[in-house]
């Protein structure tokens, strides 16, 4: 299972990728496993909004229904729609073609609370 | 060891639609004795339809045969074991059976005057009465259809008591190991879902509780026992906690078959609890029939059950509509009647020496699987459980086995798969619900598979990815079934 070390991560297994004040989120390599096969991903609306730990949309596999949680505040610029139709990339590429949203960061203090890889890898061996 | 799971003669069927020959029919009409009119000369023109498309022309031979070779597919209790965690599919006396089907009962009419349908109305009265006395509520409506229509129903009623009151409330609090239905009813009837971690090994605590407790907190919505098959115990100081904020306590009825006859919910200090009449009181289950969920409130809330309610007057019963701060109706008519003649006479059957054996049976069961398996599959929480048990995948997963193979490897024997991934708490969660109406032979017969089927994950595992072997279809592609749904028929291919 990978972690790459250049993102940050959340106790509700998302991953964020920070480049200037544009966050990238998707689920992480060990969400995908977790889930078994995603069959249904629901996103929100581009120019919406997101809240840090509110949901931002849903993914959906044959074993369980699950809430996608927000890392971080701030305003919708960009929407993955490729994998609406295609969610067997999350599986497949789960950092990279299956990308969900690109938020535009509110407020740079909540960066902070983020996790680093290695933090990540320690919380999900202490879950199992 | 010998298995049950074994080849009959099993017929290939295609869809009713392909076996349609142009012409063909079942049933010839009698022919007319009074003159054909047109339709067109009786029927305005947007109203009339060019012709009947769509239905298959068929004899009554092969439509029977159709009919009967799936049914001849399916599997339900009467055919076998079938311990589905959380949904208690125990066997359904048939008595239940013959007495709805008396002519009394399925030939009445629900437009029918009350005075010509006072049996009926008895029977719920009583019916009511025996809900309110096994579950500690002070009145019950028998309106609502299934457990989830239950547990809006309740919640509708919460909201409603809140908004009387000129203080709305907005929030519902869930623990995580609850129903999907719970959160989904809470966000229907408009609250938002604060969710709760069970921190107590499993249960639920007063602290986790408390934190997440303000005075927004129209209900808290819990299990009991919860779907870990775990007895919450902290259920009386989560009562008053809730109660001291104002709140009221849901109980989701869906496990009640652990503990009827034993405890009564209102001692517990739970304010609303819903009744499933297919799990529990013995009614038809799992496609086999419609659901009913009863709702049961405390007087506090008793004036916002729905209408009509049944009032007795004198020896006569009669529905009464005049209450102003109902909800409203929820289904129509009185709900779903024969159900709750099946209920009832289960109820009366069994009698409330008879409905605690059956919970105390239930319990034993479930404990006598949970001893006999822990070690071969991996226990969720060790220790004694209430009418079901939860273990996991964890030991199978060395050998890259996975909960759906046993699942499906099960089948190869016999069994009907018990519920798998749920609760979500525990990852790879098989649940396994005996009910108290099986045997011991039987359930030594399921233990006995379970045992194999974990030695064959040992030395060969492919069987079970492989799984089943031995049922007409296969193992199915359930992820392309899920990402590219054919959900209707789409004509023959020419």
């Amino acid at each position: 299972m990978e972690f790459p070390k250049d993102l940050k991560y959340t106790k509700e297994h998302e991953w964020v990728k920070v480049e200037g004040n544009i966050a990238t989120v998707g689920i992480t390599d060990y969400a995908q496993d977790s889930l078994g096969d995603v069959v249904y991903v629901e996103l929100p609306q581009e120019g919406g909004t997101v809240t840090k730990h509110e949901p931002f949309g849903v993914v959906e596999s044959v074993k369980a229904v699950s809430d996608l949680y927000s890392p971080l505040s701030g305003s919708v610029t960009e929407v993955n729609d490729a994998i609406i139709d295609s969610p067997e990339a999350i599986n497949e590429d789960p950092y990279g073609d299956a990308w969900m949203i690109k938020v535009e960061v509110g407020n740079d203090s909540e960066l902070g609370d983020l996790l680093t890889a290695e933090e990540y890898q320690k919380f999900i061996e202490e879950e199992k | 060891m010998e298995t049950n799971g074994t080849k009959g003669l099993l017929l290939e069927e295609p869809l009713i639609f392909e076996k349609s020959s142009e012409g063909r029919v079942g049933v010839e009409p009698a022919s007319f004795d009074v003159p054909a009119a047109d339709a067109a000369s009786l029927i305005p023109k947007g109203l009339l339809r060019d012709g009947l498309g769509g239905f298959p022309d068929l004899s009554e031979i092969d439509t029977v045969r159709h009919y009967t070779r799936l049914s001849q597919w399916n599997f339900g209790v009467d055919s076998g074991f079938y311990p589905l965690g959380s949904c208690t599919m125990k066997y359904n006396p048939k008595v239940n059976e013959d007495i709805a089907g008396m002519p009394g009962f399925t030939k009445l009419h629900p437009y029918q005057s009350t005075d010509l349908a006072q049996g009926a109305l008895e029977l719920m009265y009583e019916l009511e009465g025996y809900l309110s006395e096994i579950s500690g509520m002070d009145a019950v409506t028998l309106q609502p259809s299934a457990g989830a229509h239950g547990e809006l129903c309740g919640l509708l009623m919460i909201a409603e008591y809140f908004k009387a009151k000129g203080k709305p409330r907005t929030r519902v609090i869930i623990p995580d190991t609850a129903h999907g239905t719970n959160p989904a009813s809470s966000h229907l009837a408009g609250f938002k879902v604060i969710p709760v971690k069970s921190e107590g090994k499993g249960v639920l605590t007063v602290e986790a509780v408390k934190a997440a407790l303000d005075r927004e907190t129209a209900a808290i919505m819990l299990t009991n026992p919860n779907t870990l098959g775990l007895f919450e115990r902290h259920i009386k100081e989560i009562a008053d906690a809730v109660h001291a904020k104002g709140g009221f306590l849901y109980c989701d009825g869906a496990n009640m078959n652990a503990i009827m006859g034993i405890m009564k919910l209102g001692d517990l200090g739970v304010d609303v609890v819903q009744f499933n009449l297919h799990k529990t009181f013995s009614t038809p289950h799992g496609g086999g029939g419609p659901g009913s969920g009863p709702v049961g409130v405390r007087k506090v809330l008793e004036p916002f059950l729905p209408v009509p309610r049944i009032k007795k007057a004198g020896r006569k019963f009669k529905l009464v509509y005049d209450r102003p701060r109902s909800i409203g109706r929820l289904k129509a008519f009185y709900g779903n009647f024969g159900i709750m003649v099946r209920a009832y006479s289960y109820i009366r059957r069994m009698g409330g020496e008879g409905l605690k054996r059956a919970s105390e049976t239930a319990i034993l069961n479930a404990n006598y699987l949970k001893e006999r398996l822990k070690g071969t599959y991996q226990i969720a929480f060790d220790q004694p459980c209430m009418h079901e048990c939860v273990f996991s995948d964890k030991i199978q997963q060395a050998h890259g086995v996975s909960t759906m193979d046993v699942a499906k490897r099960l089948i190869d024997y016999g069994y009907h798969p018990p519920t798998v991934y749920f609760p979500l708490v525990v990852p790879g969660a098989i649940m396994i619900e005996p009910t108290e109406t099986e045997t011991l032979e039987t359930m030594d017969r399921f233990i006995e598979a379970m045992k194999a089927i974990a030695e064959e994950a040992r030395t060969n595992p492919e069987l079970l990815k492989n799984a089943p072997a031995k049922t007409k279809v296969q193992r199915v592609d359930e992820t392309r079934a899920a990402r590219e749904p054919v959900l209707r028929w789409k004509g023959v291919k020419k």
